[in-house]
């Protein structure tokens, strides 16, 4: 898979909101002093469900109106240049929203035309789309005799069928079993690195979704949590995870000797990785293989995503589910 | 495009950006009116999806073929080109009750609105382009019988070139009925259809709207003399229409007397209103 250096089109901000709030009619506040802005790239927007997520998708679309603050999409105002923003941007809502009696290549083209695209650009586009999601020997169906993955699929299809520059997926994964979920994550890491689209993925499963996004918004009750790059987020700390089968008493004694710095961990112990890596390394395998103890996992610690919400004021159990 | 060109991978191709004109709003609105137009109809669904309107279509232009028939027949002509938009009334009124649902409401239920609303139409858009291929679906209706009949006369008048003319000229006649037909309908049935996503209660609706008035109007029109059976029709869906036939080309069923143009002030009104109402519930219909 060939990398390129900078695979989206423009480096602009995708979505950037200001003291965003949204509160329905029914005085139930969806998004409250929201301030963030996404950046190009697969961006993870996480929350439970009910934070806000599907509201701030709708806000971005000028499918609903702010009740405060603002927002901008792709640097325009989605309710003025509601047009201009619809037709740069693909959306696969979160419920089912496909005519069961239709045919999905019909479809699909059908939705490519009220996207702007020329009939013949519109049925080329709709076969190659579907293709790409994995249905072109299926696409002359009807979109009822579909299963729960494929008809996914085509609501995936019919939101990317126009080129979009950015693509909002509303969890996408839902109602999919295990191994339709990481073949929908599979294609969504695809379009978003082969494909060069920005995406943003919406999901209450941080553990599903951290695999394929270069970067992470984390929502709650309405309010930014967290918002960062993975890479910052999954960064390497200083520690070694040092994992034996036997009791790891005797090794702590021995590498606390050897003048390490040493704390355990349920069965494992964790070092600090001195100035000198290599050295560390040796002490450890040298006392291990003193100690004849056999050894099970030897490797520097992540920082886990999940830990971002651990010192977050609510909600953090939430995140932990994979 | 990612990769080299000439790797040998046939396959897979990779993905094209589109780099093509985008034509907007109202190329937008064109393609939804077309796609419904062809929706009306059944065309690219279901067998069952066809049956009614296809069936109700076909009897129009049979019963076409049999008035070209009789007309040419007998020595005097016992239906022209107004007439069939008088008489075929109910038949149409019919037809909106089916189709109009199956436009609309098919989308409501389906969560349609949602991919519809996210793409670069506005929802007066929308409104506007299912409004107009319901319209257009019942002048295709009463228009195809009209063709019909004007090829039967136009092949047998015994007054040549002039006869054709003669003919035709009655034909453009029935169009501007058939039109006002197809929009007095459309807006009528399209604001009630888009209160649903079920498909029976918007038929129902429409039915009871149309039909249920039709005896009381009917009463009306038999019992009362002088103004008020003039006005009667004004109460009932097809007999508004046919007033206004009367009105316009002395077609109709009944007289008006004088009332013409209340009824056609009524029909305006009831077009105002009902594409006003349809846009209306659509600006607080969630997308």
């Amino acid at each position: 898979m060939a990398v390129r250096p900078c695979p989206y089109a423009l480096s602009v901000v995708l979505i950037e909101t200001n003291a965003l709030e949204k509160r329905y009619d029914n005085k139930v506040t969806a998004l409250a002093d929201l301030t963030v802005a996404i950046e190009p790239g697969i961006v993870g927007l996480v929350g439970v469900n009910g934070a806000g997520k599907s509201t701030l998708i709708k806000l971005a679309l000028g499918l609903l109106e702010p009740t405060g603050g603002s927002i901008r999409v792709l640097g325009l105002d989605p309710l003025a240049d509601g047009e201009a923003v619809r037709g740069r941007v693909g959306y696969m809502p979160e419920h089912d929203c496909l005519p069961p009696d239709l045919i999905a290549a019909e479809f699909v083209t059908h939705m490519a035309r009220v996207s702007g695209l020329p009939a013949a650009m519109a049925r080329e586009r709709a076969s190659e789309t579907l293709r790409h999601v994995g249905l072109y020997e299926e696409r002359y169906r009807r979109i009822g005799g579909y299963s729960t993955g494929m008809k996914q699929r085509v609501k995936l299809a019919q939101a990317l069928v126009h080129d979009p520059e950015l693509l909002l997926l509303d969890e996408p994964t839902n109602g999919l079993d295990p191994e339709g979920r990481r073949a929908m994550l599979d294609l969504v890491h695809r379009i978003g690195t082969d494909f060069g689209i920005s995406v943003v993925v919406c999901s209450h499963l941080l553990g599903e979704i951290e695999r394929i996004c270069t970067s992470l918004v984390a929502i709650d009750a309405g309010r930014l949590l967290r918002s960062a790059t993975l890479s910052a987020m999954t960064q390497h700390s200083g520690l070694l995870v040092v994992e034996i089968d036997e009791d790891p008493a005797p090794l702590l004694d021995a590498l606390t000797a050897a003048g390490l710095e040493v704390r355990r961990n349920n069965r494992a112990l964790m070092v600090r990785l001195g100035e000198h890596a290599d050295e560390t390394y040796d002490l450890i395998r040298d006392a291990v293989a003193d100690l004849d103890l056999s050894l099970h996992r030897l490797e520097r610690q992540r920082h886990q995503v999940a830990d971002l919400f651990r010192d977050a004021p609510t909600g953090e159990a939430s995140y932990a589910g994979t | 495009m990612p990769g080299p060109e000439n790797t040998g991978v046939i396959h897979d191709i990779g993905y094209q950006r589109y780099e093509g004109p985008r034509l907007g709003r109202a190329y937008a609105s064109r393609s939804l009116f077309v796609h419904s137009l062809r929706c009306a109809f059944g065309l690219g669904r279901s067998a069952w999806a066809k049956v009614l309107p296809i069936g109700l279509f076909s009897i129009a232009c049979m019963a076409a073929l049999v008035l070209v028939v009789i007309n040419t027949q007998l020595p005097v002509q016992v239906i022209d080109y107004v007439g069939i938009a008088s008489t075929f009334t109910y038949g149409t009124t019919v037809f909106v009750a089916v189709v109009a649902p199956e436009l609309v409401s098919t989308d409501l239920r389906g969560n349609l609105l949602s991919l519809y609303l996210s793409r670069p139409l506005s929802r007066a858009d929308y409104a506007l382009a299912k409004m107009s291929a319901l319209a257009a679906a019942v002048f295709v209706v009463l228009a195809t019988p009209m063709v019909i009949l004007f090829l039967g006369q136009a092949f047998s008048t015994d007054d040549g070139i002039a006869g054709v003319f003669s003919e035709a000229g009655g034909m453009l006649k029935g169009f501007v009925v058939a039109a006002i037909h197809a929009v007095v309908l459309a807006a009528l049935a399209l604001p009630f259809a888009s209160l649903t996503g079920r498909r029976v209660f918007a038929t129902g609706m429409i039915i009871a709207v149309t039909l249920l008035t039709t005896p009381v109007s009917g009463a009306l029109l038999s019992f009362s003399t002088g103004d008020a059976a003039y006005l009667a029709g004004l109460i009932n869906p097809s007999n508004l229409l046919n007033g206004i036939d009367r009105w316009l080309f002395a077609g109709g069923t009944f007289d008006v007397g004088p009332y013409g143009p209340v009824y056609g002030l009524v029909a305006a009104a009831v077009v105002a209103i009902g594409t006003g109402c349809t846009i209306w519930r659509y600006r607080k219909v969630k997308a």
